[in-house]
């Protein structure tokens, strides 16, 4: 088992001709995801990698059956892109489009409640069960089937931590990256309650960084849910208060999102919380072999 | 995106939100020229971004002519130091007719992550530091999230004002909400928001901070961006598409991706030194913009040492390497350049590094990374 994308996952990719839909596209293709077609307005009827390109998500769900779909399309018109495949009923949607405007998120969120939907991001990496399926940007090489279900906020630093685990020989059930913006679809909380019931997970990486409040909520849930033991770390510790760094939601404000205060929030709730994060992988293989 | 508080009063105008009547200058010689015909008592106030102006002297009082003119001259040209911004100089003041204050209160729609709604918080308590009124007395505020069906006047009716008040507040509120959703503000705040004693409700001080993502669909707000109240280093960086962050540390760093670089700079304070900078390149950096940001970077003179941190996903190490050997040969570097170097073309990159005749630091992970850190 693995959670949220495996074998059975049919995917389709909204913005599949333009450089980067079409890139990833192929890179997840060539992992071993099937790929049942795409999406770009106005080019319906052409191929691209072997598959059809649809002017609606509509089309394609009639024509191809997908049941995921991987959201490229520009900030400007992603989030009708993600209200387009949740009324079209998609289930599962991973924006990877970075800079969408809060009021454009705020709609796009009620209409994924509205359908029944899950969104993965805006503003991530996207998901990967190595050696099965991979709905992302990540670099394929650097994963490895295995036991460790790893949650980020971050991209690149999702990277190094499961780069840390592979090279010490310790594979991964499936890494997802939700997403560094401010209101993103799936919580760190909808992640740690699918690793906590997933048979093939027997640990978890957790990495969160400063601002809002969504690993002092996670805290809380893993303090009265989750038996697995879990690993993190909390990048900004350095991070001065009030300025954006780089991702839009990665902001202390008013005393608040500090990385010291959900540190200590995740340590309370029995968390093991490395400050050095060239330690994550060392630590995760530590409780492991205990 | 900050804009100043009378810009923010032009645009609470526009939305029939009423301020005093005020007058901007921006010349010392045109002072007296501009308040001559003024009105007495009057406020002079700093436009800087920054908060609580008035403690740093920034906003006075002037009871005449006389007192205005030499007010004015005081505050325009000043370098205002505040506890948020720093020190900034005064480029501009707004001359404002005082009005007859009978109750203060703080207004505002802001942008609530953890409900991911805007929320409304309204107080008696205004003209003074909210975050201080929530900590002490956070009965004094009262705030509702802005729902399917807003209805702002259950809220506002809880502070006790008299019907015609409550109207009048009412009123200000839904202008504010339908500037909030029209240009994409995140947060607008009136404190003070004054009851005179005529029974007027008026916007004493105006604060927006708008969405960043949003500003391709608002011209006429991008065009009251003022580029003085913005850190030369992070305009620079802004209109070469980096995502740059002046800070106070020694070591200069460069990494791709938010995250990464910010767990950069917390491994340059585990070895004993601060980082100089936040700098992101972005995932699909060409070597073209690696020379540019490195030029960026090492522009800063407190600068001790260069870290490089790349994850190559999407940005490929041999164009990182590349860029840098670029930069390096031609801006003449003086300080030691520490790389590391993980994913795709590693190899390479790694090679084009050892056959550039320049010198590097070359280590294999974080750790490493630390140790050498500490050596400098």
């Amino acid at each position: 088992m693995s959670i949220f994308i495996n074998k059975d996952t049919r995917l389709i990719v909204q913005g599949i001709t333009g450089k980067e839909g079409s890139f990833h596209a192929k890179s997840c293709q060539e992992y071993g995801t099937n790929l049942t077609g795409g999406v770009t307005p106005k080019k319906g009827g052409e191929k691209i990698l072997g598959v059809d390109v649809f002017n609606t998500v509509k089309e394609a769900v009639k024509e191809t059956n997908p049941n995921t779909s991987m959201i490229f399309v520009p900030a400007r018109f992603a989030s009708n892109a993600i209200i387009e495949a949740a009324e079209a009923g998609i289930k599962l949607i991973v924006c990877i489009t970075e800079g969408i405007p809060v009021y454009d998120m705020m709609n796009a969120k009620k209409a994924v409640q509205l359908n029944g939907a899950r969104l993965i991001g805006p503003n991530c990496p996207g998901l990967i069960t190595p050696e099965e399926c991979k709905v992302g940007i990540m670099p394929s090489n650097i994963h490895r089937k295995g036991s460790v279900g790893v949650i980020s906020r971050s991209g690149t630093l999702t990277y190094e931590a499961v780069y840390q685990l592979t090279q010490l020989g310790i594979g991964q059930s499936t890494c997802i990256g939700i997403g560094g913006d401010p209101i993103i679809g799936t919580s760190f909380i909808d992640v740690l309650e699918a690793f906590q019931n997933d048979e093939q997970t027997k640990a978890v990486c957790m990495i969160g960084e400063i601002g809002g409040t969504a690993e002092e909520e996670a805290s809380e849930y893993i303090k009265n849910h989750v038996t697995k033991p879990v690993v993190s770390f909390i990048a900004g510790l350095s991070a001065p208060e009030g300025k954006r760094m780089g991702h839009a939601g990665a902001i202390i404000s008013g005393g608040k999102g500090s990385a010291s205060s959900k540190m200590q929030a995740l340590t309370q709730a029995g968390v093991t919380v490395c400050e050095n994060p060239a330690d994550l992988g060392t630590t995760i293989k530590n409780i492991i072999c205990r | 995106m900050k804009i100043h508080e009378y810009q923010a009063k032009e645009l609470f105008k526009q939305y029939g939100i009423k301020v005093p009547a005020s007058i901007l200058c921006e010349k010392k010689e045109d002072i007296e020229e501009t308040i001559k015909n003024f009105m007495f008592p009057c406020v002079i106030k700093a436009q800087v971004h920054s908060g609580a102006r008035g403690k740093a002297g920034g906003v006075k009082i002037a009871k005449n002519y006389q007192d205005a003119v030499k007010t004015a001259n005081e505050i325009l040209g000043m370098e205002l130091t505040s506890k948020q911004a720093g020190t900034k100089k005064v480029n501009k003041i707004l001359i404002e007719k005082a009005v007859d204050i009978d109750k203060e209160l703080y207004l505002s729609l802001t942008f609530d992550r953890a409900n991911e709604a805007i929320a409304l918080i309204i107080s008696n308590q205004g003209g003074m530091d909210i975050e201080e009124t929530a900590k002490t007395s956070p009965d004094k505020i009262c705030t509702q999230l802005i729902k399917d069906n807003f209805n702002p006047l259950q809220t506002v009716k809880k502070l006790g004002y008299n019907d015609e008040i409550n109207s009048q507040i009412v009123s200000v509120i839904n202008s504010l909400y339908r500037l909030s959703k029209e240009k994409d503000a995140l947060l607008v705040e009136i404190n003070p928001l004054v009851i005179t004693k005529q029974n007027e409700v008026i916007a004493l001080d105006a604060k927006i901070n708008f969405d960043d993502n949003a500003l391709f669909r608002h011209e006429d707000i991008l065009a009251l961006k003022d580029e003085k109240e913005e850190n030369p280093f992070e305009l620079q960086a802004q209109k070469e598409g980096l995502n740059y962050i002046k800070l106070n540390g020694t070591i200069g760093c460069m990494v791709n991706g938010a995250g990464l670089a910010m767990a950069t700079m917390d491994v340059i304070r585990l070895s004993g030194k601060e980082a100089a900078n936040f700098l992101d390149v972005g995932g699909g950096a060409s070597s073209e913009k690696i020379e540019k940001a490195f030029k960026l970077l090492i522009s800063d003179e407190n600068l001790e040492a260069v870290f490089i941190n790349i994850f190559g996903g999407i940005l490929r190490c041999d164009f990182l390497a590349e860029g840098v050997k670029n930069a390096i040969q031609n801006l003449n570097i003086k300080v030691p350049v520490i790389v590391r170097m993980e994913g795709t073309n590693k190899e390479i990159g790694a090679d084009i590094l050892n056959h550039s005749g320049l010198k590097f630091t070359v280590v294999k992970d974080l750790n490493e990374a630390i140790e050498v850190i500490k050596k400098i």
